[in-house]
Protein backbone atom coordinates (compact mmCIF):
# COMPACT_ATOMS: atom_id res chain seq x y z
CA UNK A 1 0.00 0.00 0.00
CA UNK A 2 1.33 3.41 -0.88
CA UNK A 3 1.56 6.21 1.65
CA UNK A 4 2.26 9.90 1.58
CA UNK A 5 4.75 12.22 3.19
CA UNK A 6 5.67 15.85 2.88
CA UNK A 7 8.60 17.03 0.83
CA UNK A 8 11.08 18.77 3.16
CA UNK A 9 12.05 21.08 0.31
CA UNK A 10 8.72 22.31 -1.06
CA UNK A 11 6.03 20.93 1.28
CA UNK A 12 4.31 19.02 -1.53
CA UNK A 13 2.81 15.60 -0.90
CA UNK A 14 5.23 12.84 -1.86
CA UNK A 15 3.90 9.44 -2.76
CA UNK A 16 5.83 6.62 -1.10
CA UNK A 17 5.59 3.42 -3.18
CA UNK A 18 4.43 0.25 -1.51
CA UNK A 19 7.79 -1.44 -2.10
CA UNK A 20 9.82 1.50 -0.78
CA UNK A 21 12.79 0.72 1.45
CA UNK A 22 14.47 2.68 4.20
CA UNK A 23 17.43 4.66 2.85
CA UNK A 24 16.04 4.53 -0.66
CA UNK A 25 16.30 7.62 -2.80
CA UNK A 26 13.15 9.02 -4.36
CA UNK A 27 12.36 12.24 -6.17
CA UNK A 28 9.71 14.81 -5.28
CA UNK A 29 7.38 14.99 -8.26
CA UNK A 30 6.69 18.68 -7.60
CA UNK A 31 10.11 20.24 -7.08
CA UNK A 32 12.37 17.44 -8.29
CA UNK A 33 14.38 17.37 -5.07
CA UNK A 34 16.16 14.10 -4.41
CA UNK A 35 14.97 12.71 -1.09
CA UNK A 36 16.04 9.87 1.15
CA UNK A 37 13.50 7.80 3.02
CA UNK A 38 14.92 7.89 6.53
CA UNK A 39 12.07 5.93 8.09
CA UNK A 40 9.04 4.06 6.79
CA UNK A 41 7.04 3.81 10.01
CA UNK A 42 6.38 6.62 10.42
CA UNK A 43 7.45 7.91 7.03
CA UNK A 44 10.24 10.43 7.35
CA UNK A 45 12.01 12.09 4.45
CA UNK A 46 15.20 14.12 4.32
CA UNK A 47 16.93 15.88 1.48
CA UNK A 48 19.44 13.47 0.01
CA UNK A 49 23.07 14.49 0.47
CA UNK A 50 24.67 16.53 -2.31
CA UNK A 51 26.82 14.62 -4.77
CA UNK A 52 30.44 14.63 -3.65
CA UNK A 53 33.52 14.60 -5.83
CA UNK A 54 34.27 10.96 -5.12
CA UNK A 55 30.79 9.68 -5.89
CA UNK A 56 30.36 7.40 -8.84
CA UNK A 57 30.88 3.95 -10.20
CA UNK B 1 24.58 -17.89 4.70
CA UNK B 2 25.00 -14.27 5.74
CA UNK B 3 25.46 -11.57 3.13
CA UNK B 4 25.87 -7.84 3.73
CA UNK B 5 25.45 -5.03 1.21
CA UNK B 6 27.45 -1.93 2.01
CA UNK B 7 25.70 1.15 0.67
CA UNK B 8 25.62 4.92 0.89
CA UNK B 9 21.91 4.81 0.15
CA UNK B 10 19.62 2.62 -1.89
CA UNK B 11 19.51 3.51 -5.58
CA UNK B 12 17.83 1.54 -8.33
CA UNK B 13 20.82 -0.81 -8.60
CA UNK B 14 20.94 -1.65 -4.90
CA UNK B 15 17.20 -2.27 -4.82
CA UNK B 16 17.49 -4.61 -7.79
CA UNK B 17 20.36 -6.48 -6.12
CA UNK B 18 18.50 -6.82 -2.83
CA UNK B 19 15.50 -8.18 -4.69
CA UNK B 20 17.72 -10.59 -6.63
CA UNK B 21 19.21 -11.90 -3.39
CA UNK B 22 15.72 -12.33 -1.92
CA UNK B 23 14.69 -14.27 -5.01
CA UNK B 24 17.55 -16.65 -4.25
CA UNK B 25 16.34 -17.04 -0.67
CA UNK B 26 18.94 -14.75 0.89
CA UNK B 27 17.94 -11.71 2.93
CA UNK B 28 20.99 -9.46 2.87
CA UNK B 29 21.84 -7.13 5.74
CA UNK B 30 21.88 -3.49 4.65
CA UNK B 31 24.94 -1.75 6.05
CA UNK B 32 25.11 2.01 5.66
CA UNK B 33 28.59 3.41 5.14
CA UNK B 34 27.63 6.44 7.26
CA UNK B 35 27.27 4.04 10.23
CA UNK B 36 30.71 2.46 9.90
CA UNK B 37 32.90 2.84 12.97
CA UNK B 38 35.85 0.50 12.64
CA UNK B 39 38.33 -0.22 15.39
CA UNK B 40 41.39 -0.74 13.24
CA UNK B 41 43.43 -2.48 15.92
CA UNK B 42 40.65 -4.88 16.86
CA UNK B 43 39.68 -7.78 14.65
CA UNK B 44 36.69 -8.98 12.72
CA UNK B 45 34.98 -10.14 15.89
CA UNK B 46 33.83 -6.55 16.42
CA UNK B 47 30.26 -5.79 15.54
CA UNK B 48 29.16 -4.37 12.22
CA UNK B 49 26.46 -1.67 12.35
CA UNK B 50 23.98 -4.49 11.73
CA UNK B 51 24.81 -5.84 15.20
CA UNK B 52 26.46 -8.92 13.74
CA UNK B 53 30.20 -9.58 14.06
CA UNK B 54 31.95 -8.81 10.80
CA UNK B 55 33.48 -12.28 10.81
CA UNK B 56 29.99 -13.80 10.62
CA UNK B 57 29.57 -12.51 7.07
CA UNK B 58 30.23 -14.91 4.25
CA UNK B 59 30.37 -12.00 1.84
CA UNK B 60 30.10 -8.22 1.82
CA UNK B 61 29.00 -6.70 -1.46
CA UNK B 62 30.39 -3.18 -1.64
CA UNK B 63 27.95 -0.82 -3.36
CA UNK B 64 28.85 2.54 -1.82
CA UNK B 65 28.37 5.43 -4.18
CA UNK B 66 31.12 7.09 -2.15
CA UNK B 67 34.30 5.72 -3.64
CA UNK B 68 36.48 6.66 -0.67
CA UNK B 69 34.17 5.06 1.89
CA UNK B 70 33.88 1.92 -0.18
CA UNK B 71 37.61 1.63 -0.75
CA UNK B 72 38.60 2.08 2.87
CA UNK B 73 35.93 -0.33 4.04
CA UNK B 74 37.20 -2.93 1.59
CA UNK B 75 40.78 -2.38 2.73
CA UNK B 76 39.80 -3.07 6.33
CA UNK B 77 37.47 -5.97 5.61
CA UNK B 78 39.95 -7.71 3.33
CA UNK B 79 42.70 -7.23 5.93
CA UNK B 80 40.48 -9.22 8.27
CA UNK B 81 40.05 -11.96 5.69
CA UNK B 82 36.45 -11.11 4.94
CA UNK B 83 35.27 -12.02 1.47
CA UNK B 84 34.10 -9.02 -0.55
CA UNK B 85 32.88 -8.14 -4.02
CA UNK B 86 34.87 -6.52 -5.32
CA UNK B 87 38.22 -7.07 -3.67
CA UNK B 88 40.07 -4.01 -2.42
CA UNK B 89 42.95 -4.41 -4.86
CA UNK B 90 40.57 -4.47 -7.81
CA UNK B 91 38.54 -1.54 -6.53
CA UNK B 92 41.64 0.54 -5.79
CA UNK B 93 42.95 -0.02 -9.31
CA UNK B 94 39.63 0.80 -10.94
CA UNK B 95 38.99 3.86 -8.78
CA UNK B 96 42.13 5.49 -10.16
CA UNK B 97 42.24 5.97 -13.91
CA UNK B 98 46.00 6.27 -13.90
CA UNK B 99 46.42 3.00 -12.04
CA UNK B 100 43.89 1.40 -14.38
CA UNK B 101 45.94 2.53 -17.38
CA UNK B 102 49.09 1.08 -15.83
CA UNK B 103 47.36 -2.25 -15.20
CA UNK B 104 45.99 -2.37 -18.74
CA UNK B 105 49.40 -1.50 -20.18
CA UNK B 106 51.08 -4.22 -18.14
CA UNK B 107 48.57 -6.72 -19.48
CA UNK B 108 48.90 -5.50 -23.05
CA UNK B 109 45.25 -4.47 -23.27
CA UNK B 110 44.51 -1.89 -25.97
CA UNK B 111 43.68 1.58 -24.62
CA UNK B 112 43.82 5.15 -25.91
CA UNK B 113 47.24 6.79 -26.02
CA UNK B 114 47.69 8.18 -22.53
CA UNK B 115 50.23 10.42 -20.89
CA UNK B 116 50.71 11.61 -17.34
CA UNK B 117 52.51 14.75 -16.19
CA UNK B 118 52.63 16.76 -12.99
CA UNK B 119 53.84 20.18 -14.08
CA UNK B 120 51.98 22.69 -16.28
CA UNK B 121 54.79 23.16 -18.81
CA UNK B 122 55.43 19.42 -19.01
CA UNK B 123 51.72 18.83 -19.46
CA UNK B 124 51.75 21.10 -22.50
CA UNK B 125 54.67 19.07 -23.86
CA UNK B 126 52.70 15.90 -23.21
CA UNK B 127 49.77 17.36 -25.13
CA UNK B 128 52.09 18.14 -28.04
CA UNK B 129 53.23 14.53 -27.90
CA UNK B 130 49.62 13.32 -28.06
CA UNK B 131 48.37 15.92 -30.48
CA UNK B 132 45.13 17.89 -30.35
CA UNK B 133 42.30 17.35 -29.64
CA UNK B 134 43.03 15.66 -26.36
CA UNK B 135 41.10 14.92 -23.21
CA UNK B 136 41.88 15.87 -19.62
CA UNK B 137 40.46 13.52 -17.03
CA UNK B 138 40.67 13.64 -13.26
CA UNK B 139 42.37 10.47 -12.03
CA UNK B 140 39.44 9.88 -9.71
CA UNK B 141 35.87 10.68 -10.57
CA UNK B 142 32.91 9.32 -12.41
CA UNK B 143 29.77 10.11 -14.35
CA UNK B 144 31.72 12.20 -16.84
CA UNK B 145 32.53 14.88 -14.29
CA UNK B 146 35.36 17.30 -15.02
CA UNK B 147 36.27 15.79 -18.36
CA UNK B 148 37.62 18.41 -20.71
CA UNK B 149 38.27 18.05 -24.41
CA UNK B 150 40.84 20.58 -25.52
CA UNK B 151 41.15 21.36 -29.20
CA UNK B 152 44.22 23.57 -29.03
CA UNK B 153 46.92 24.91 -26.72
CA UNK B 154 44.86 27.96 -25.72
CA UNK B 155 42.17 25.74 -24.28
CA UNK B 156 44.75 23.50 -22.62
CA UNK B 157 46.43 26.44 -20.93
CA UNK B 158 43.06 27.56 -19.56
CA UNK B 159 42.25 24.13 -18.14
CA UNK B 160 45.70 23.83 -16.58
CA UNK B 161 45.52 27.28 -14.99
CA UNK B 162 42.08 26.56 -13.55
CA UNK B 163 43.19 23.23 -12.15
CA UNK B 164 46.36 24.70 -10.66
CA UNK B 165 44.41 27.56 -9.08
CA UNK B 166 41.12 26.00 -8.09
CA UNK B 167 41.85 22.32 -7.69
CA UNK B 168 43.42 20.44 -4.82
CA UNK B 169 46.52 18.33 -5.32
CA UNK B 170 44.51 15.58 -6.98
CA UNK B 171 43.89 17.91 -9.89
CA UNK B 172 47.60 18.65 -10.27
CA UNK B 173 48.13 15.18 -11.67
CA UNK B 174 47.50 15.63 -15.36
CA UNK B 175 46.13 12.46 -16.89
CA UNK B 176 45.56 13.14 -20.56
CA UNK B 177 44.49 10.96 -23.43
CA UNK B 178 44.22 11.19 -27.16
CA UNK B 179 40.70 12.12 -28.23
CA UNK B 180 39.21 9.05 -29.85
CA UNK B 181 36.86 10.10 -32.63
CA UNK B 182 34.28 7.47 -31.88
CA UNK B 183 31.12 7.03 -33.97
CA UNK B 184 28.71 8.91 -31.68
CA UNK B 185 28.66 6.11 -29.17
CA UNK B 186 30.75 4.02 -26.86
CA UNK B 187 30.26 0.53 -25.52
CA UNK B 188 29.68 -0.51 -21.95
CA UNK B 189 30.22 -4.18 -21.32
CA UNK B 190 29.41 -6.01 -18.11
CA UNK B 191 31.91 -8.60 -16.99
CA UNK B 192 30.95 -10.92 -14.17
CA UNK B 193 33.69 -13.31 -13.20
CA UNK B 194 35.20 -14.57 -16.44
CA UNK B 195 32.21 -13.80 -18.69
CA UNK B 196 31.06 -10.76 -20.58
CA UNK B 197 27.37 -11.21 -19.87
CA UNK B 198 26.07 -8.36 -22.04
CA UNK B 199 26.90 -4.95 -23.43
CA UNK B 200 25.17 -1.75 -24.44
CA UNK B 201 25.91 1.04 -26.83
CA UNK B 202 25.68 4.44 -25.20
CA UNK B 203 24.74 6.85 -27.95
CA UNK B 204 24.87 10.61 -27.63
CA UNK B 205 25.37 13.65 -29.85
CA UNK B 206 27.76 14.87 -27.14
CA UNK B 207 31.29 13.47 -27.01
CA UNK B 208 30.62 12.44 -23.39
CA UNK B 209 28.34 9.43 -23.73
CA UNK B 210 27.77 8.41 -20.09
CA UNK B 211 24.14 7.54 -19.41
CA UNK B 212 24.48 9.87 -16.39
CA UNK B 213 25.01 12.60 -18.98
CA UNK B 214 22.16 11.61 -21.26
CA UNK B 215 23.63 8.80 -23.35
CA UNK B 216 20.94 6.45 -24.66
CA UNK B 217 21.33 2.71 -24.05
CA UNK B 218 20.74 0.07 -26.72
CA UNK B 219 21.86 -3.52 -27.05
CA UNK B 220 25.37 -4.21 -28.27
CA UNK B 221 25.94 -7.80 -29.29
CA UNK B 222 28.89 -9.31 -27.42
CA UNK B 223 31.22 -10.35 -30.21
CA UNK B 224 34.19 -12.64 -29.57
CA UNK B 225 36.40 -9.55 -29.94
CA UNK B 226 34.46 -7.61 -27.30
CA UNK B 227 34.43 -10.59 -24.97
CA UNK B 228 38.15 -11.22 -25.33
CA UNK B 229 39.06 -7.57 -24.76
CA UNK B 230 36.72 -7.12 -21.81
CA UNK B 231 37.69 -10.29 -20.01
CA UNK B 232 41.35 -9.38 -20.53
CA UNK B 233 40.69 -5.91 -19.09
CA UNK B 234 38.84 -7.38 -16.13
CA UNK B 235 41.66 -9.82 -15.48
CA UNK B 236 44.20 -6.99 -15.71
CA UNK B 237 42.57 -5.14 -12.82
CA UNK B 238 42.01 -8.23 -10.69
CA UNK B 239 38.59 -9.42 -11.81
CA UNK B 240 35.19 -9.46 -10.16
CA UNK B 241 32.00 -7.64 -11.10
CA UNK B 242 33.02 -4.90 -13.48
CA UNK B 243 31.76 -2.58 -16.19
CA UNK B 244 34.22 -2.05 -19.01
CA UNK B 245 33.87 1.04 -21.19
CA UNK B 246 35.13 0.64 -24.74
CA UNK B 247 35.76 3.15 -27.50
CA UNK B 248 35.73 2.35 -31.21
CA UNK B 249 38.39 4.35 -33.03
CA UNK B 250 38.20 5.53 -36.64
CA UNK B 251 39.68 2.22 -37.83
CA UNK B 252 37.14 0.23 -35.86
CA UNK B 253 39.68 -0.92 -33.29
CA UNK B 254 38.30 -1.32 -29.79
CA UNK B 255 40.07 0.43 -26.93
CA UNK B 256 39.42 0.08 -23.22
CA UNK B 257 38.55 3.48 -21.84
CA UNK B 258 37.64 2.75 -18.23
CA UNK B 259 36.90 -0.07 -15.83
CA UNK B 260 34.25 0.56 -13.18
CA UNK B 261 34.14 -1.46 -9.98
CA UNK B 262 30.74 -0.35 -8.60
CA UNK B 263 28.85 -0.53 -11.83
CA UNK B 264 25.48 0.98 -12.55
CA UNK B 265 23.16 -1.09 -14.70
CA UNK B 266 19.61 0.15 -14.20
CA UNK B 267 19.24 1.04 -17.88
CA UNK B 268 21.00 -2.01 -19.26
CA UNK B 269 18.92 -5.09 -18.45
CA UNK B 270 15.98 -4.01 -20.64
CA UNK B 271 17.88 -3.41 -23.92
CA UNK B 272 20.12 -6.47 -23.49
CA UNK B 273 17.49 -8.88 -22.19
CA UNK B 274 19.95 -10.00 -19.53
CA UNK B 275 18.92 -9.90 -15.89
CA UNK B 276 22.13 -8.25 -14.70
CA UNK B 277 21.32 -8.19 -10.96
CA UNK B 278 20.45 -11.89 -11.09
CA UNK B 279 23.77 -12.58 -12.81
CA UNK B 280 25.65 -10.57 -10.17
CA UNK B 281 23.90 -12.37 -7.33
CA UNK B 282 24.50 -15.79 -8.89
CA UNK B 283 28.20 -14.93 -9.12
CA UNK B 284 28.24 -13.65 -5.54
CA UNK B 285 26.67 -16.83 -4.23
CA UNK B 286 29.13 -18.93 -6.24
CA UNK B 287 31.98 -17.00 -4.63
CA UNK B 288 30.63 -17.81 -1.18
CA UNK B 289 30.61 -21.47 -2.07
CA UNK B 290 34.09 -21.24 -3.56
CA UNK B 291 35.60 -19.62 -0.49
CA UNK B 292 33.59 -21.46 2.18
Amino acid sequence: MTSNATCPECDADVNIPADAMENELIACADCGAELEIISLDPVELELAPEVEEDWGE
Amino acid sequence: MRIGILITHIRAEEKLLITAFQERGVEPDIILDRDLNFNITAGPEQLAPSGVPWQAYDLIMERSVSTSRGLYALAILNSWGINTINRYDTAATCADKLRTSVALAQAGVAQPATRVAFDPDTTLQALDNLGYPAVFKPVTGSWGRLLARVNDQDAAEAIIEHRQTLGDYNHHTYYIQEYVNKPGRDIRAFVIGDRTVCAIYRTSPHWITNTARGGQASNCPVTPEIDALCTAAAKAVGGGVLAIDLLEDADGQLLVNEVNHTMEFRNSSAPTGINIPAEVVAYALSQVRVTA
